[in-house]
């Protein structure tokens, strides 16, 4: 299946493959619906790693803080949107970081889809 | 006898949550988006519907990828939000219909639709947003909801003409649901938007027109695409539009349907936010009778 797989521009269509990669990085996100885990994340990050097992590449990814790494890690934007949220970052902060725009400019291409007939 | 009087179709997009929390209806970023609940409040306050069936998706409250059901449907007697990690309110409890529930598994399950039954489901924001929208003094709710929920979260995710063959089976059922229900189906999600990866962003005007074109009156063409082909063409999330095409199988024939309401606004959020509002003429017409 592998070699036919659909290539979608600019995104990474979360399948089997891409969810075994990311596992324990969505199992960690997954508990951060809970607020106890979202302090004891902050409290020691490196410990709340090793207690959902991330492997190197999510760590890696986690700490960068950049999240096109974090989705080829694994990462699923729902649980990682949890995850963001404990970063102070909004959707558009996001989109602005994956897209290598300003917040600002981000913001303002979606107004300008509104704009536009 | 249950009768379905119609459908609404609703984005829920987290950020409306919020909005609501801080009372940003008249702001003027969000009136446009609001706005295009009044005419559906009305309906809602003439129709006087008992049930709401849902078709959603969840976001990681409910369900991780430890077990993933293509649908699931909800018979608990209650249903309760809960944290979802970034600051939306909790939202209040709303109350189920296990019998209606049952019934439904029941019909899908003999109609060889071989989905997942939940006595206990937290749902997220992608069902009490809308609600929100719908009846805005949550104090108030007294209907009962039956959510089904769709994977839209982890591929393989189910067909488009899965999803509409789903909610015309779930139609059915309601229709031989033997109680007295005044039901009105809901369809939450979309339209074009993607939260992740380089295409961050991106919005697909031509694609959201074309399924509110087509949703009432041909729902067919939008179960033409695959999965992947719907991502491609409204984004990484707009394939929400998979509960939105189960709902619009659940009201049925076109020949008994109508538009009564629509309204589409870009930006909210990052999404292409949309309403819709479809009635059954055939209950329409009795009630003036």
């Amino acid at each position: 299946m592998t070699s036919t797989k659909r290539q979608i521009p600019g995104t990474l269509v979360f399948d089997g493959d891409v969810a075994q990669r990311g596992y324990e990085l969505n199992a960690m996100c997954f508990s951060f619906n809970k607020v106890e885990n979202r302090q004891a994340f902050l409290g020691d990050e490196e410990a709340y790693y090793d207690k959902f097992k991330l492997t190197d590449a999510q760590k890696q990814a986690v700490r960068s803080r950049n999240v096109l790494k974090m989705l080829n890690a694994g990462g699923n934007i729902y649980y990682l949107a949890k995850l963001a949220g404990i970063l102070g970052l909004s959707v558009q902060d996001v989109g602005a970081q994956q897209t290598g725009m300003s917040v600002e400019e981000f913001k303002a291409r979606l107004l300008a889809y509104g704009k536009e007939n | 006898m249950a009768e379905i009087l119609g459908g609404i179709f609703a984005s829920h997009v987290p950020a409306i949550g919020n909005a609501i929390a801080r009372g940003l209806q008249e702001d003027p970023y969000w009136k446009p988006f609001f706005d295009g609940f009044k005419p559906i409040r009305e309906w809602l306050e003439r129709v006087r519907p008992d049930t709401v069936v849902a078709f959603y998706n969840d976001h990681g409250l409910n369900f991780f990828l430890d077990k993933m059901p293509t649908f699931a449907v909800g018979a608990a007697a209650t249903y309760q939000n809960s944290d979802e990690g970034w600051g939306l309110p909790v939202a209040r409890p709303v109350s189920g219909d296990a019998g209606l529930s049952w019934h439904v598994i029941e019909s899908l399950i003999a109609d060889e639709f071989d989905v997942t039954t939940c006595q206990e489901m937290l749902v997220d924001h992608a069902l009490f947003v809308p609600l929100q929208l719908c009846w805005p003094d949550a104090a108030s709710w007294s209907f009962r909801l039956v959510p089904i929920a769709i994977n839209t979260v982890q591929h393989p995710l189910p067909s488009p003409k899965r999803c509409l063959a789903l909610g015309q089976a779930v139609g059915r059922a309601l229709a031989r649901y033997d109680k007295d229900a005044r039901i009105v189906v809901m369809g939450t999600g979309g339209l074009s938007h993607q939260l992740d990866g380089e295409r961050a962003g991106f919005i697909n005007k031509d694609y959201d027109r074309f399924c509110l074109e087509n949703l009432c009156p041909k729902p067919e063409l939008l179960a033409q695409h695959s999965s992947l082909e719907i991502v491609e063409l409204s984004g990484s999330q707009g394939i929400e539009v998979l509960n939105w095409i189960a709902a619009r199988g659940a009201l049925g024939s076109a020949g008994n349907l109508e538009e009564v309401a629509r309204n589409y606004h870009i930006p909210i959020s990052n999404t292409a936010a949309a309403s819709v509002l479809i009635s059954d003429k055939a209950h329409a017409k009795r009630e003036l009778a």
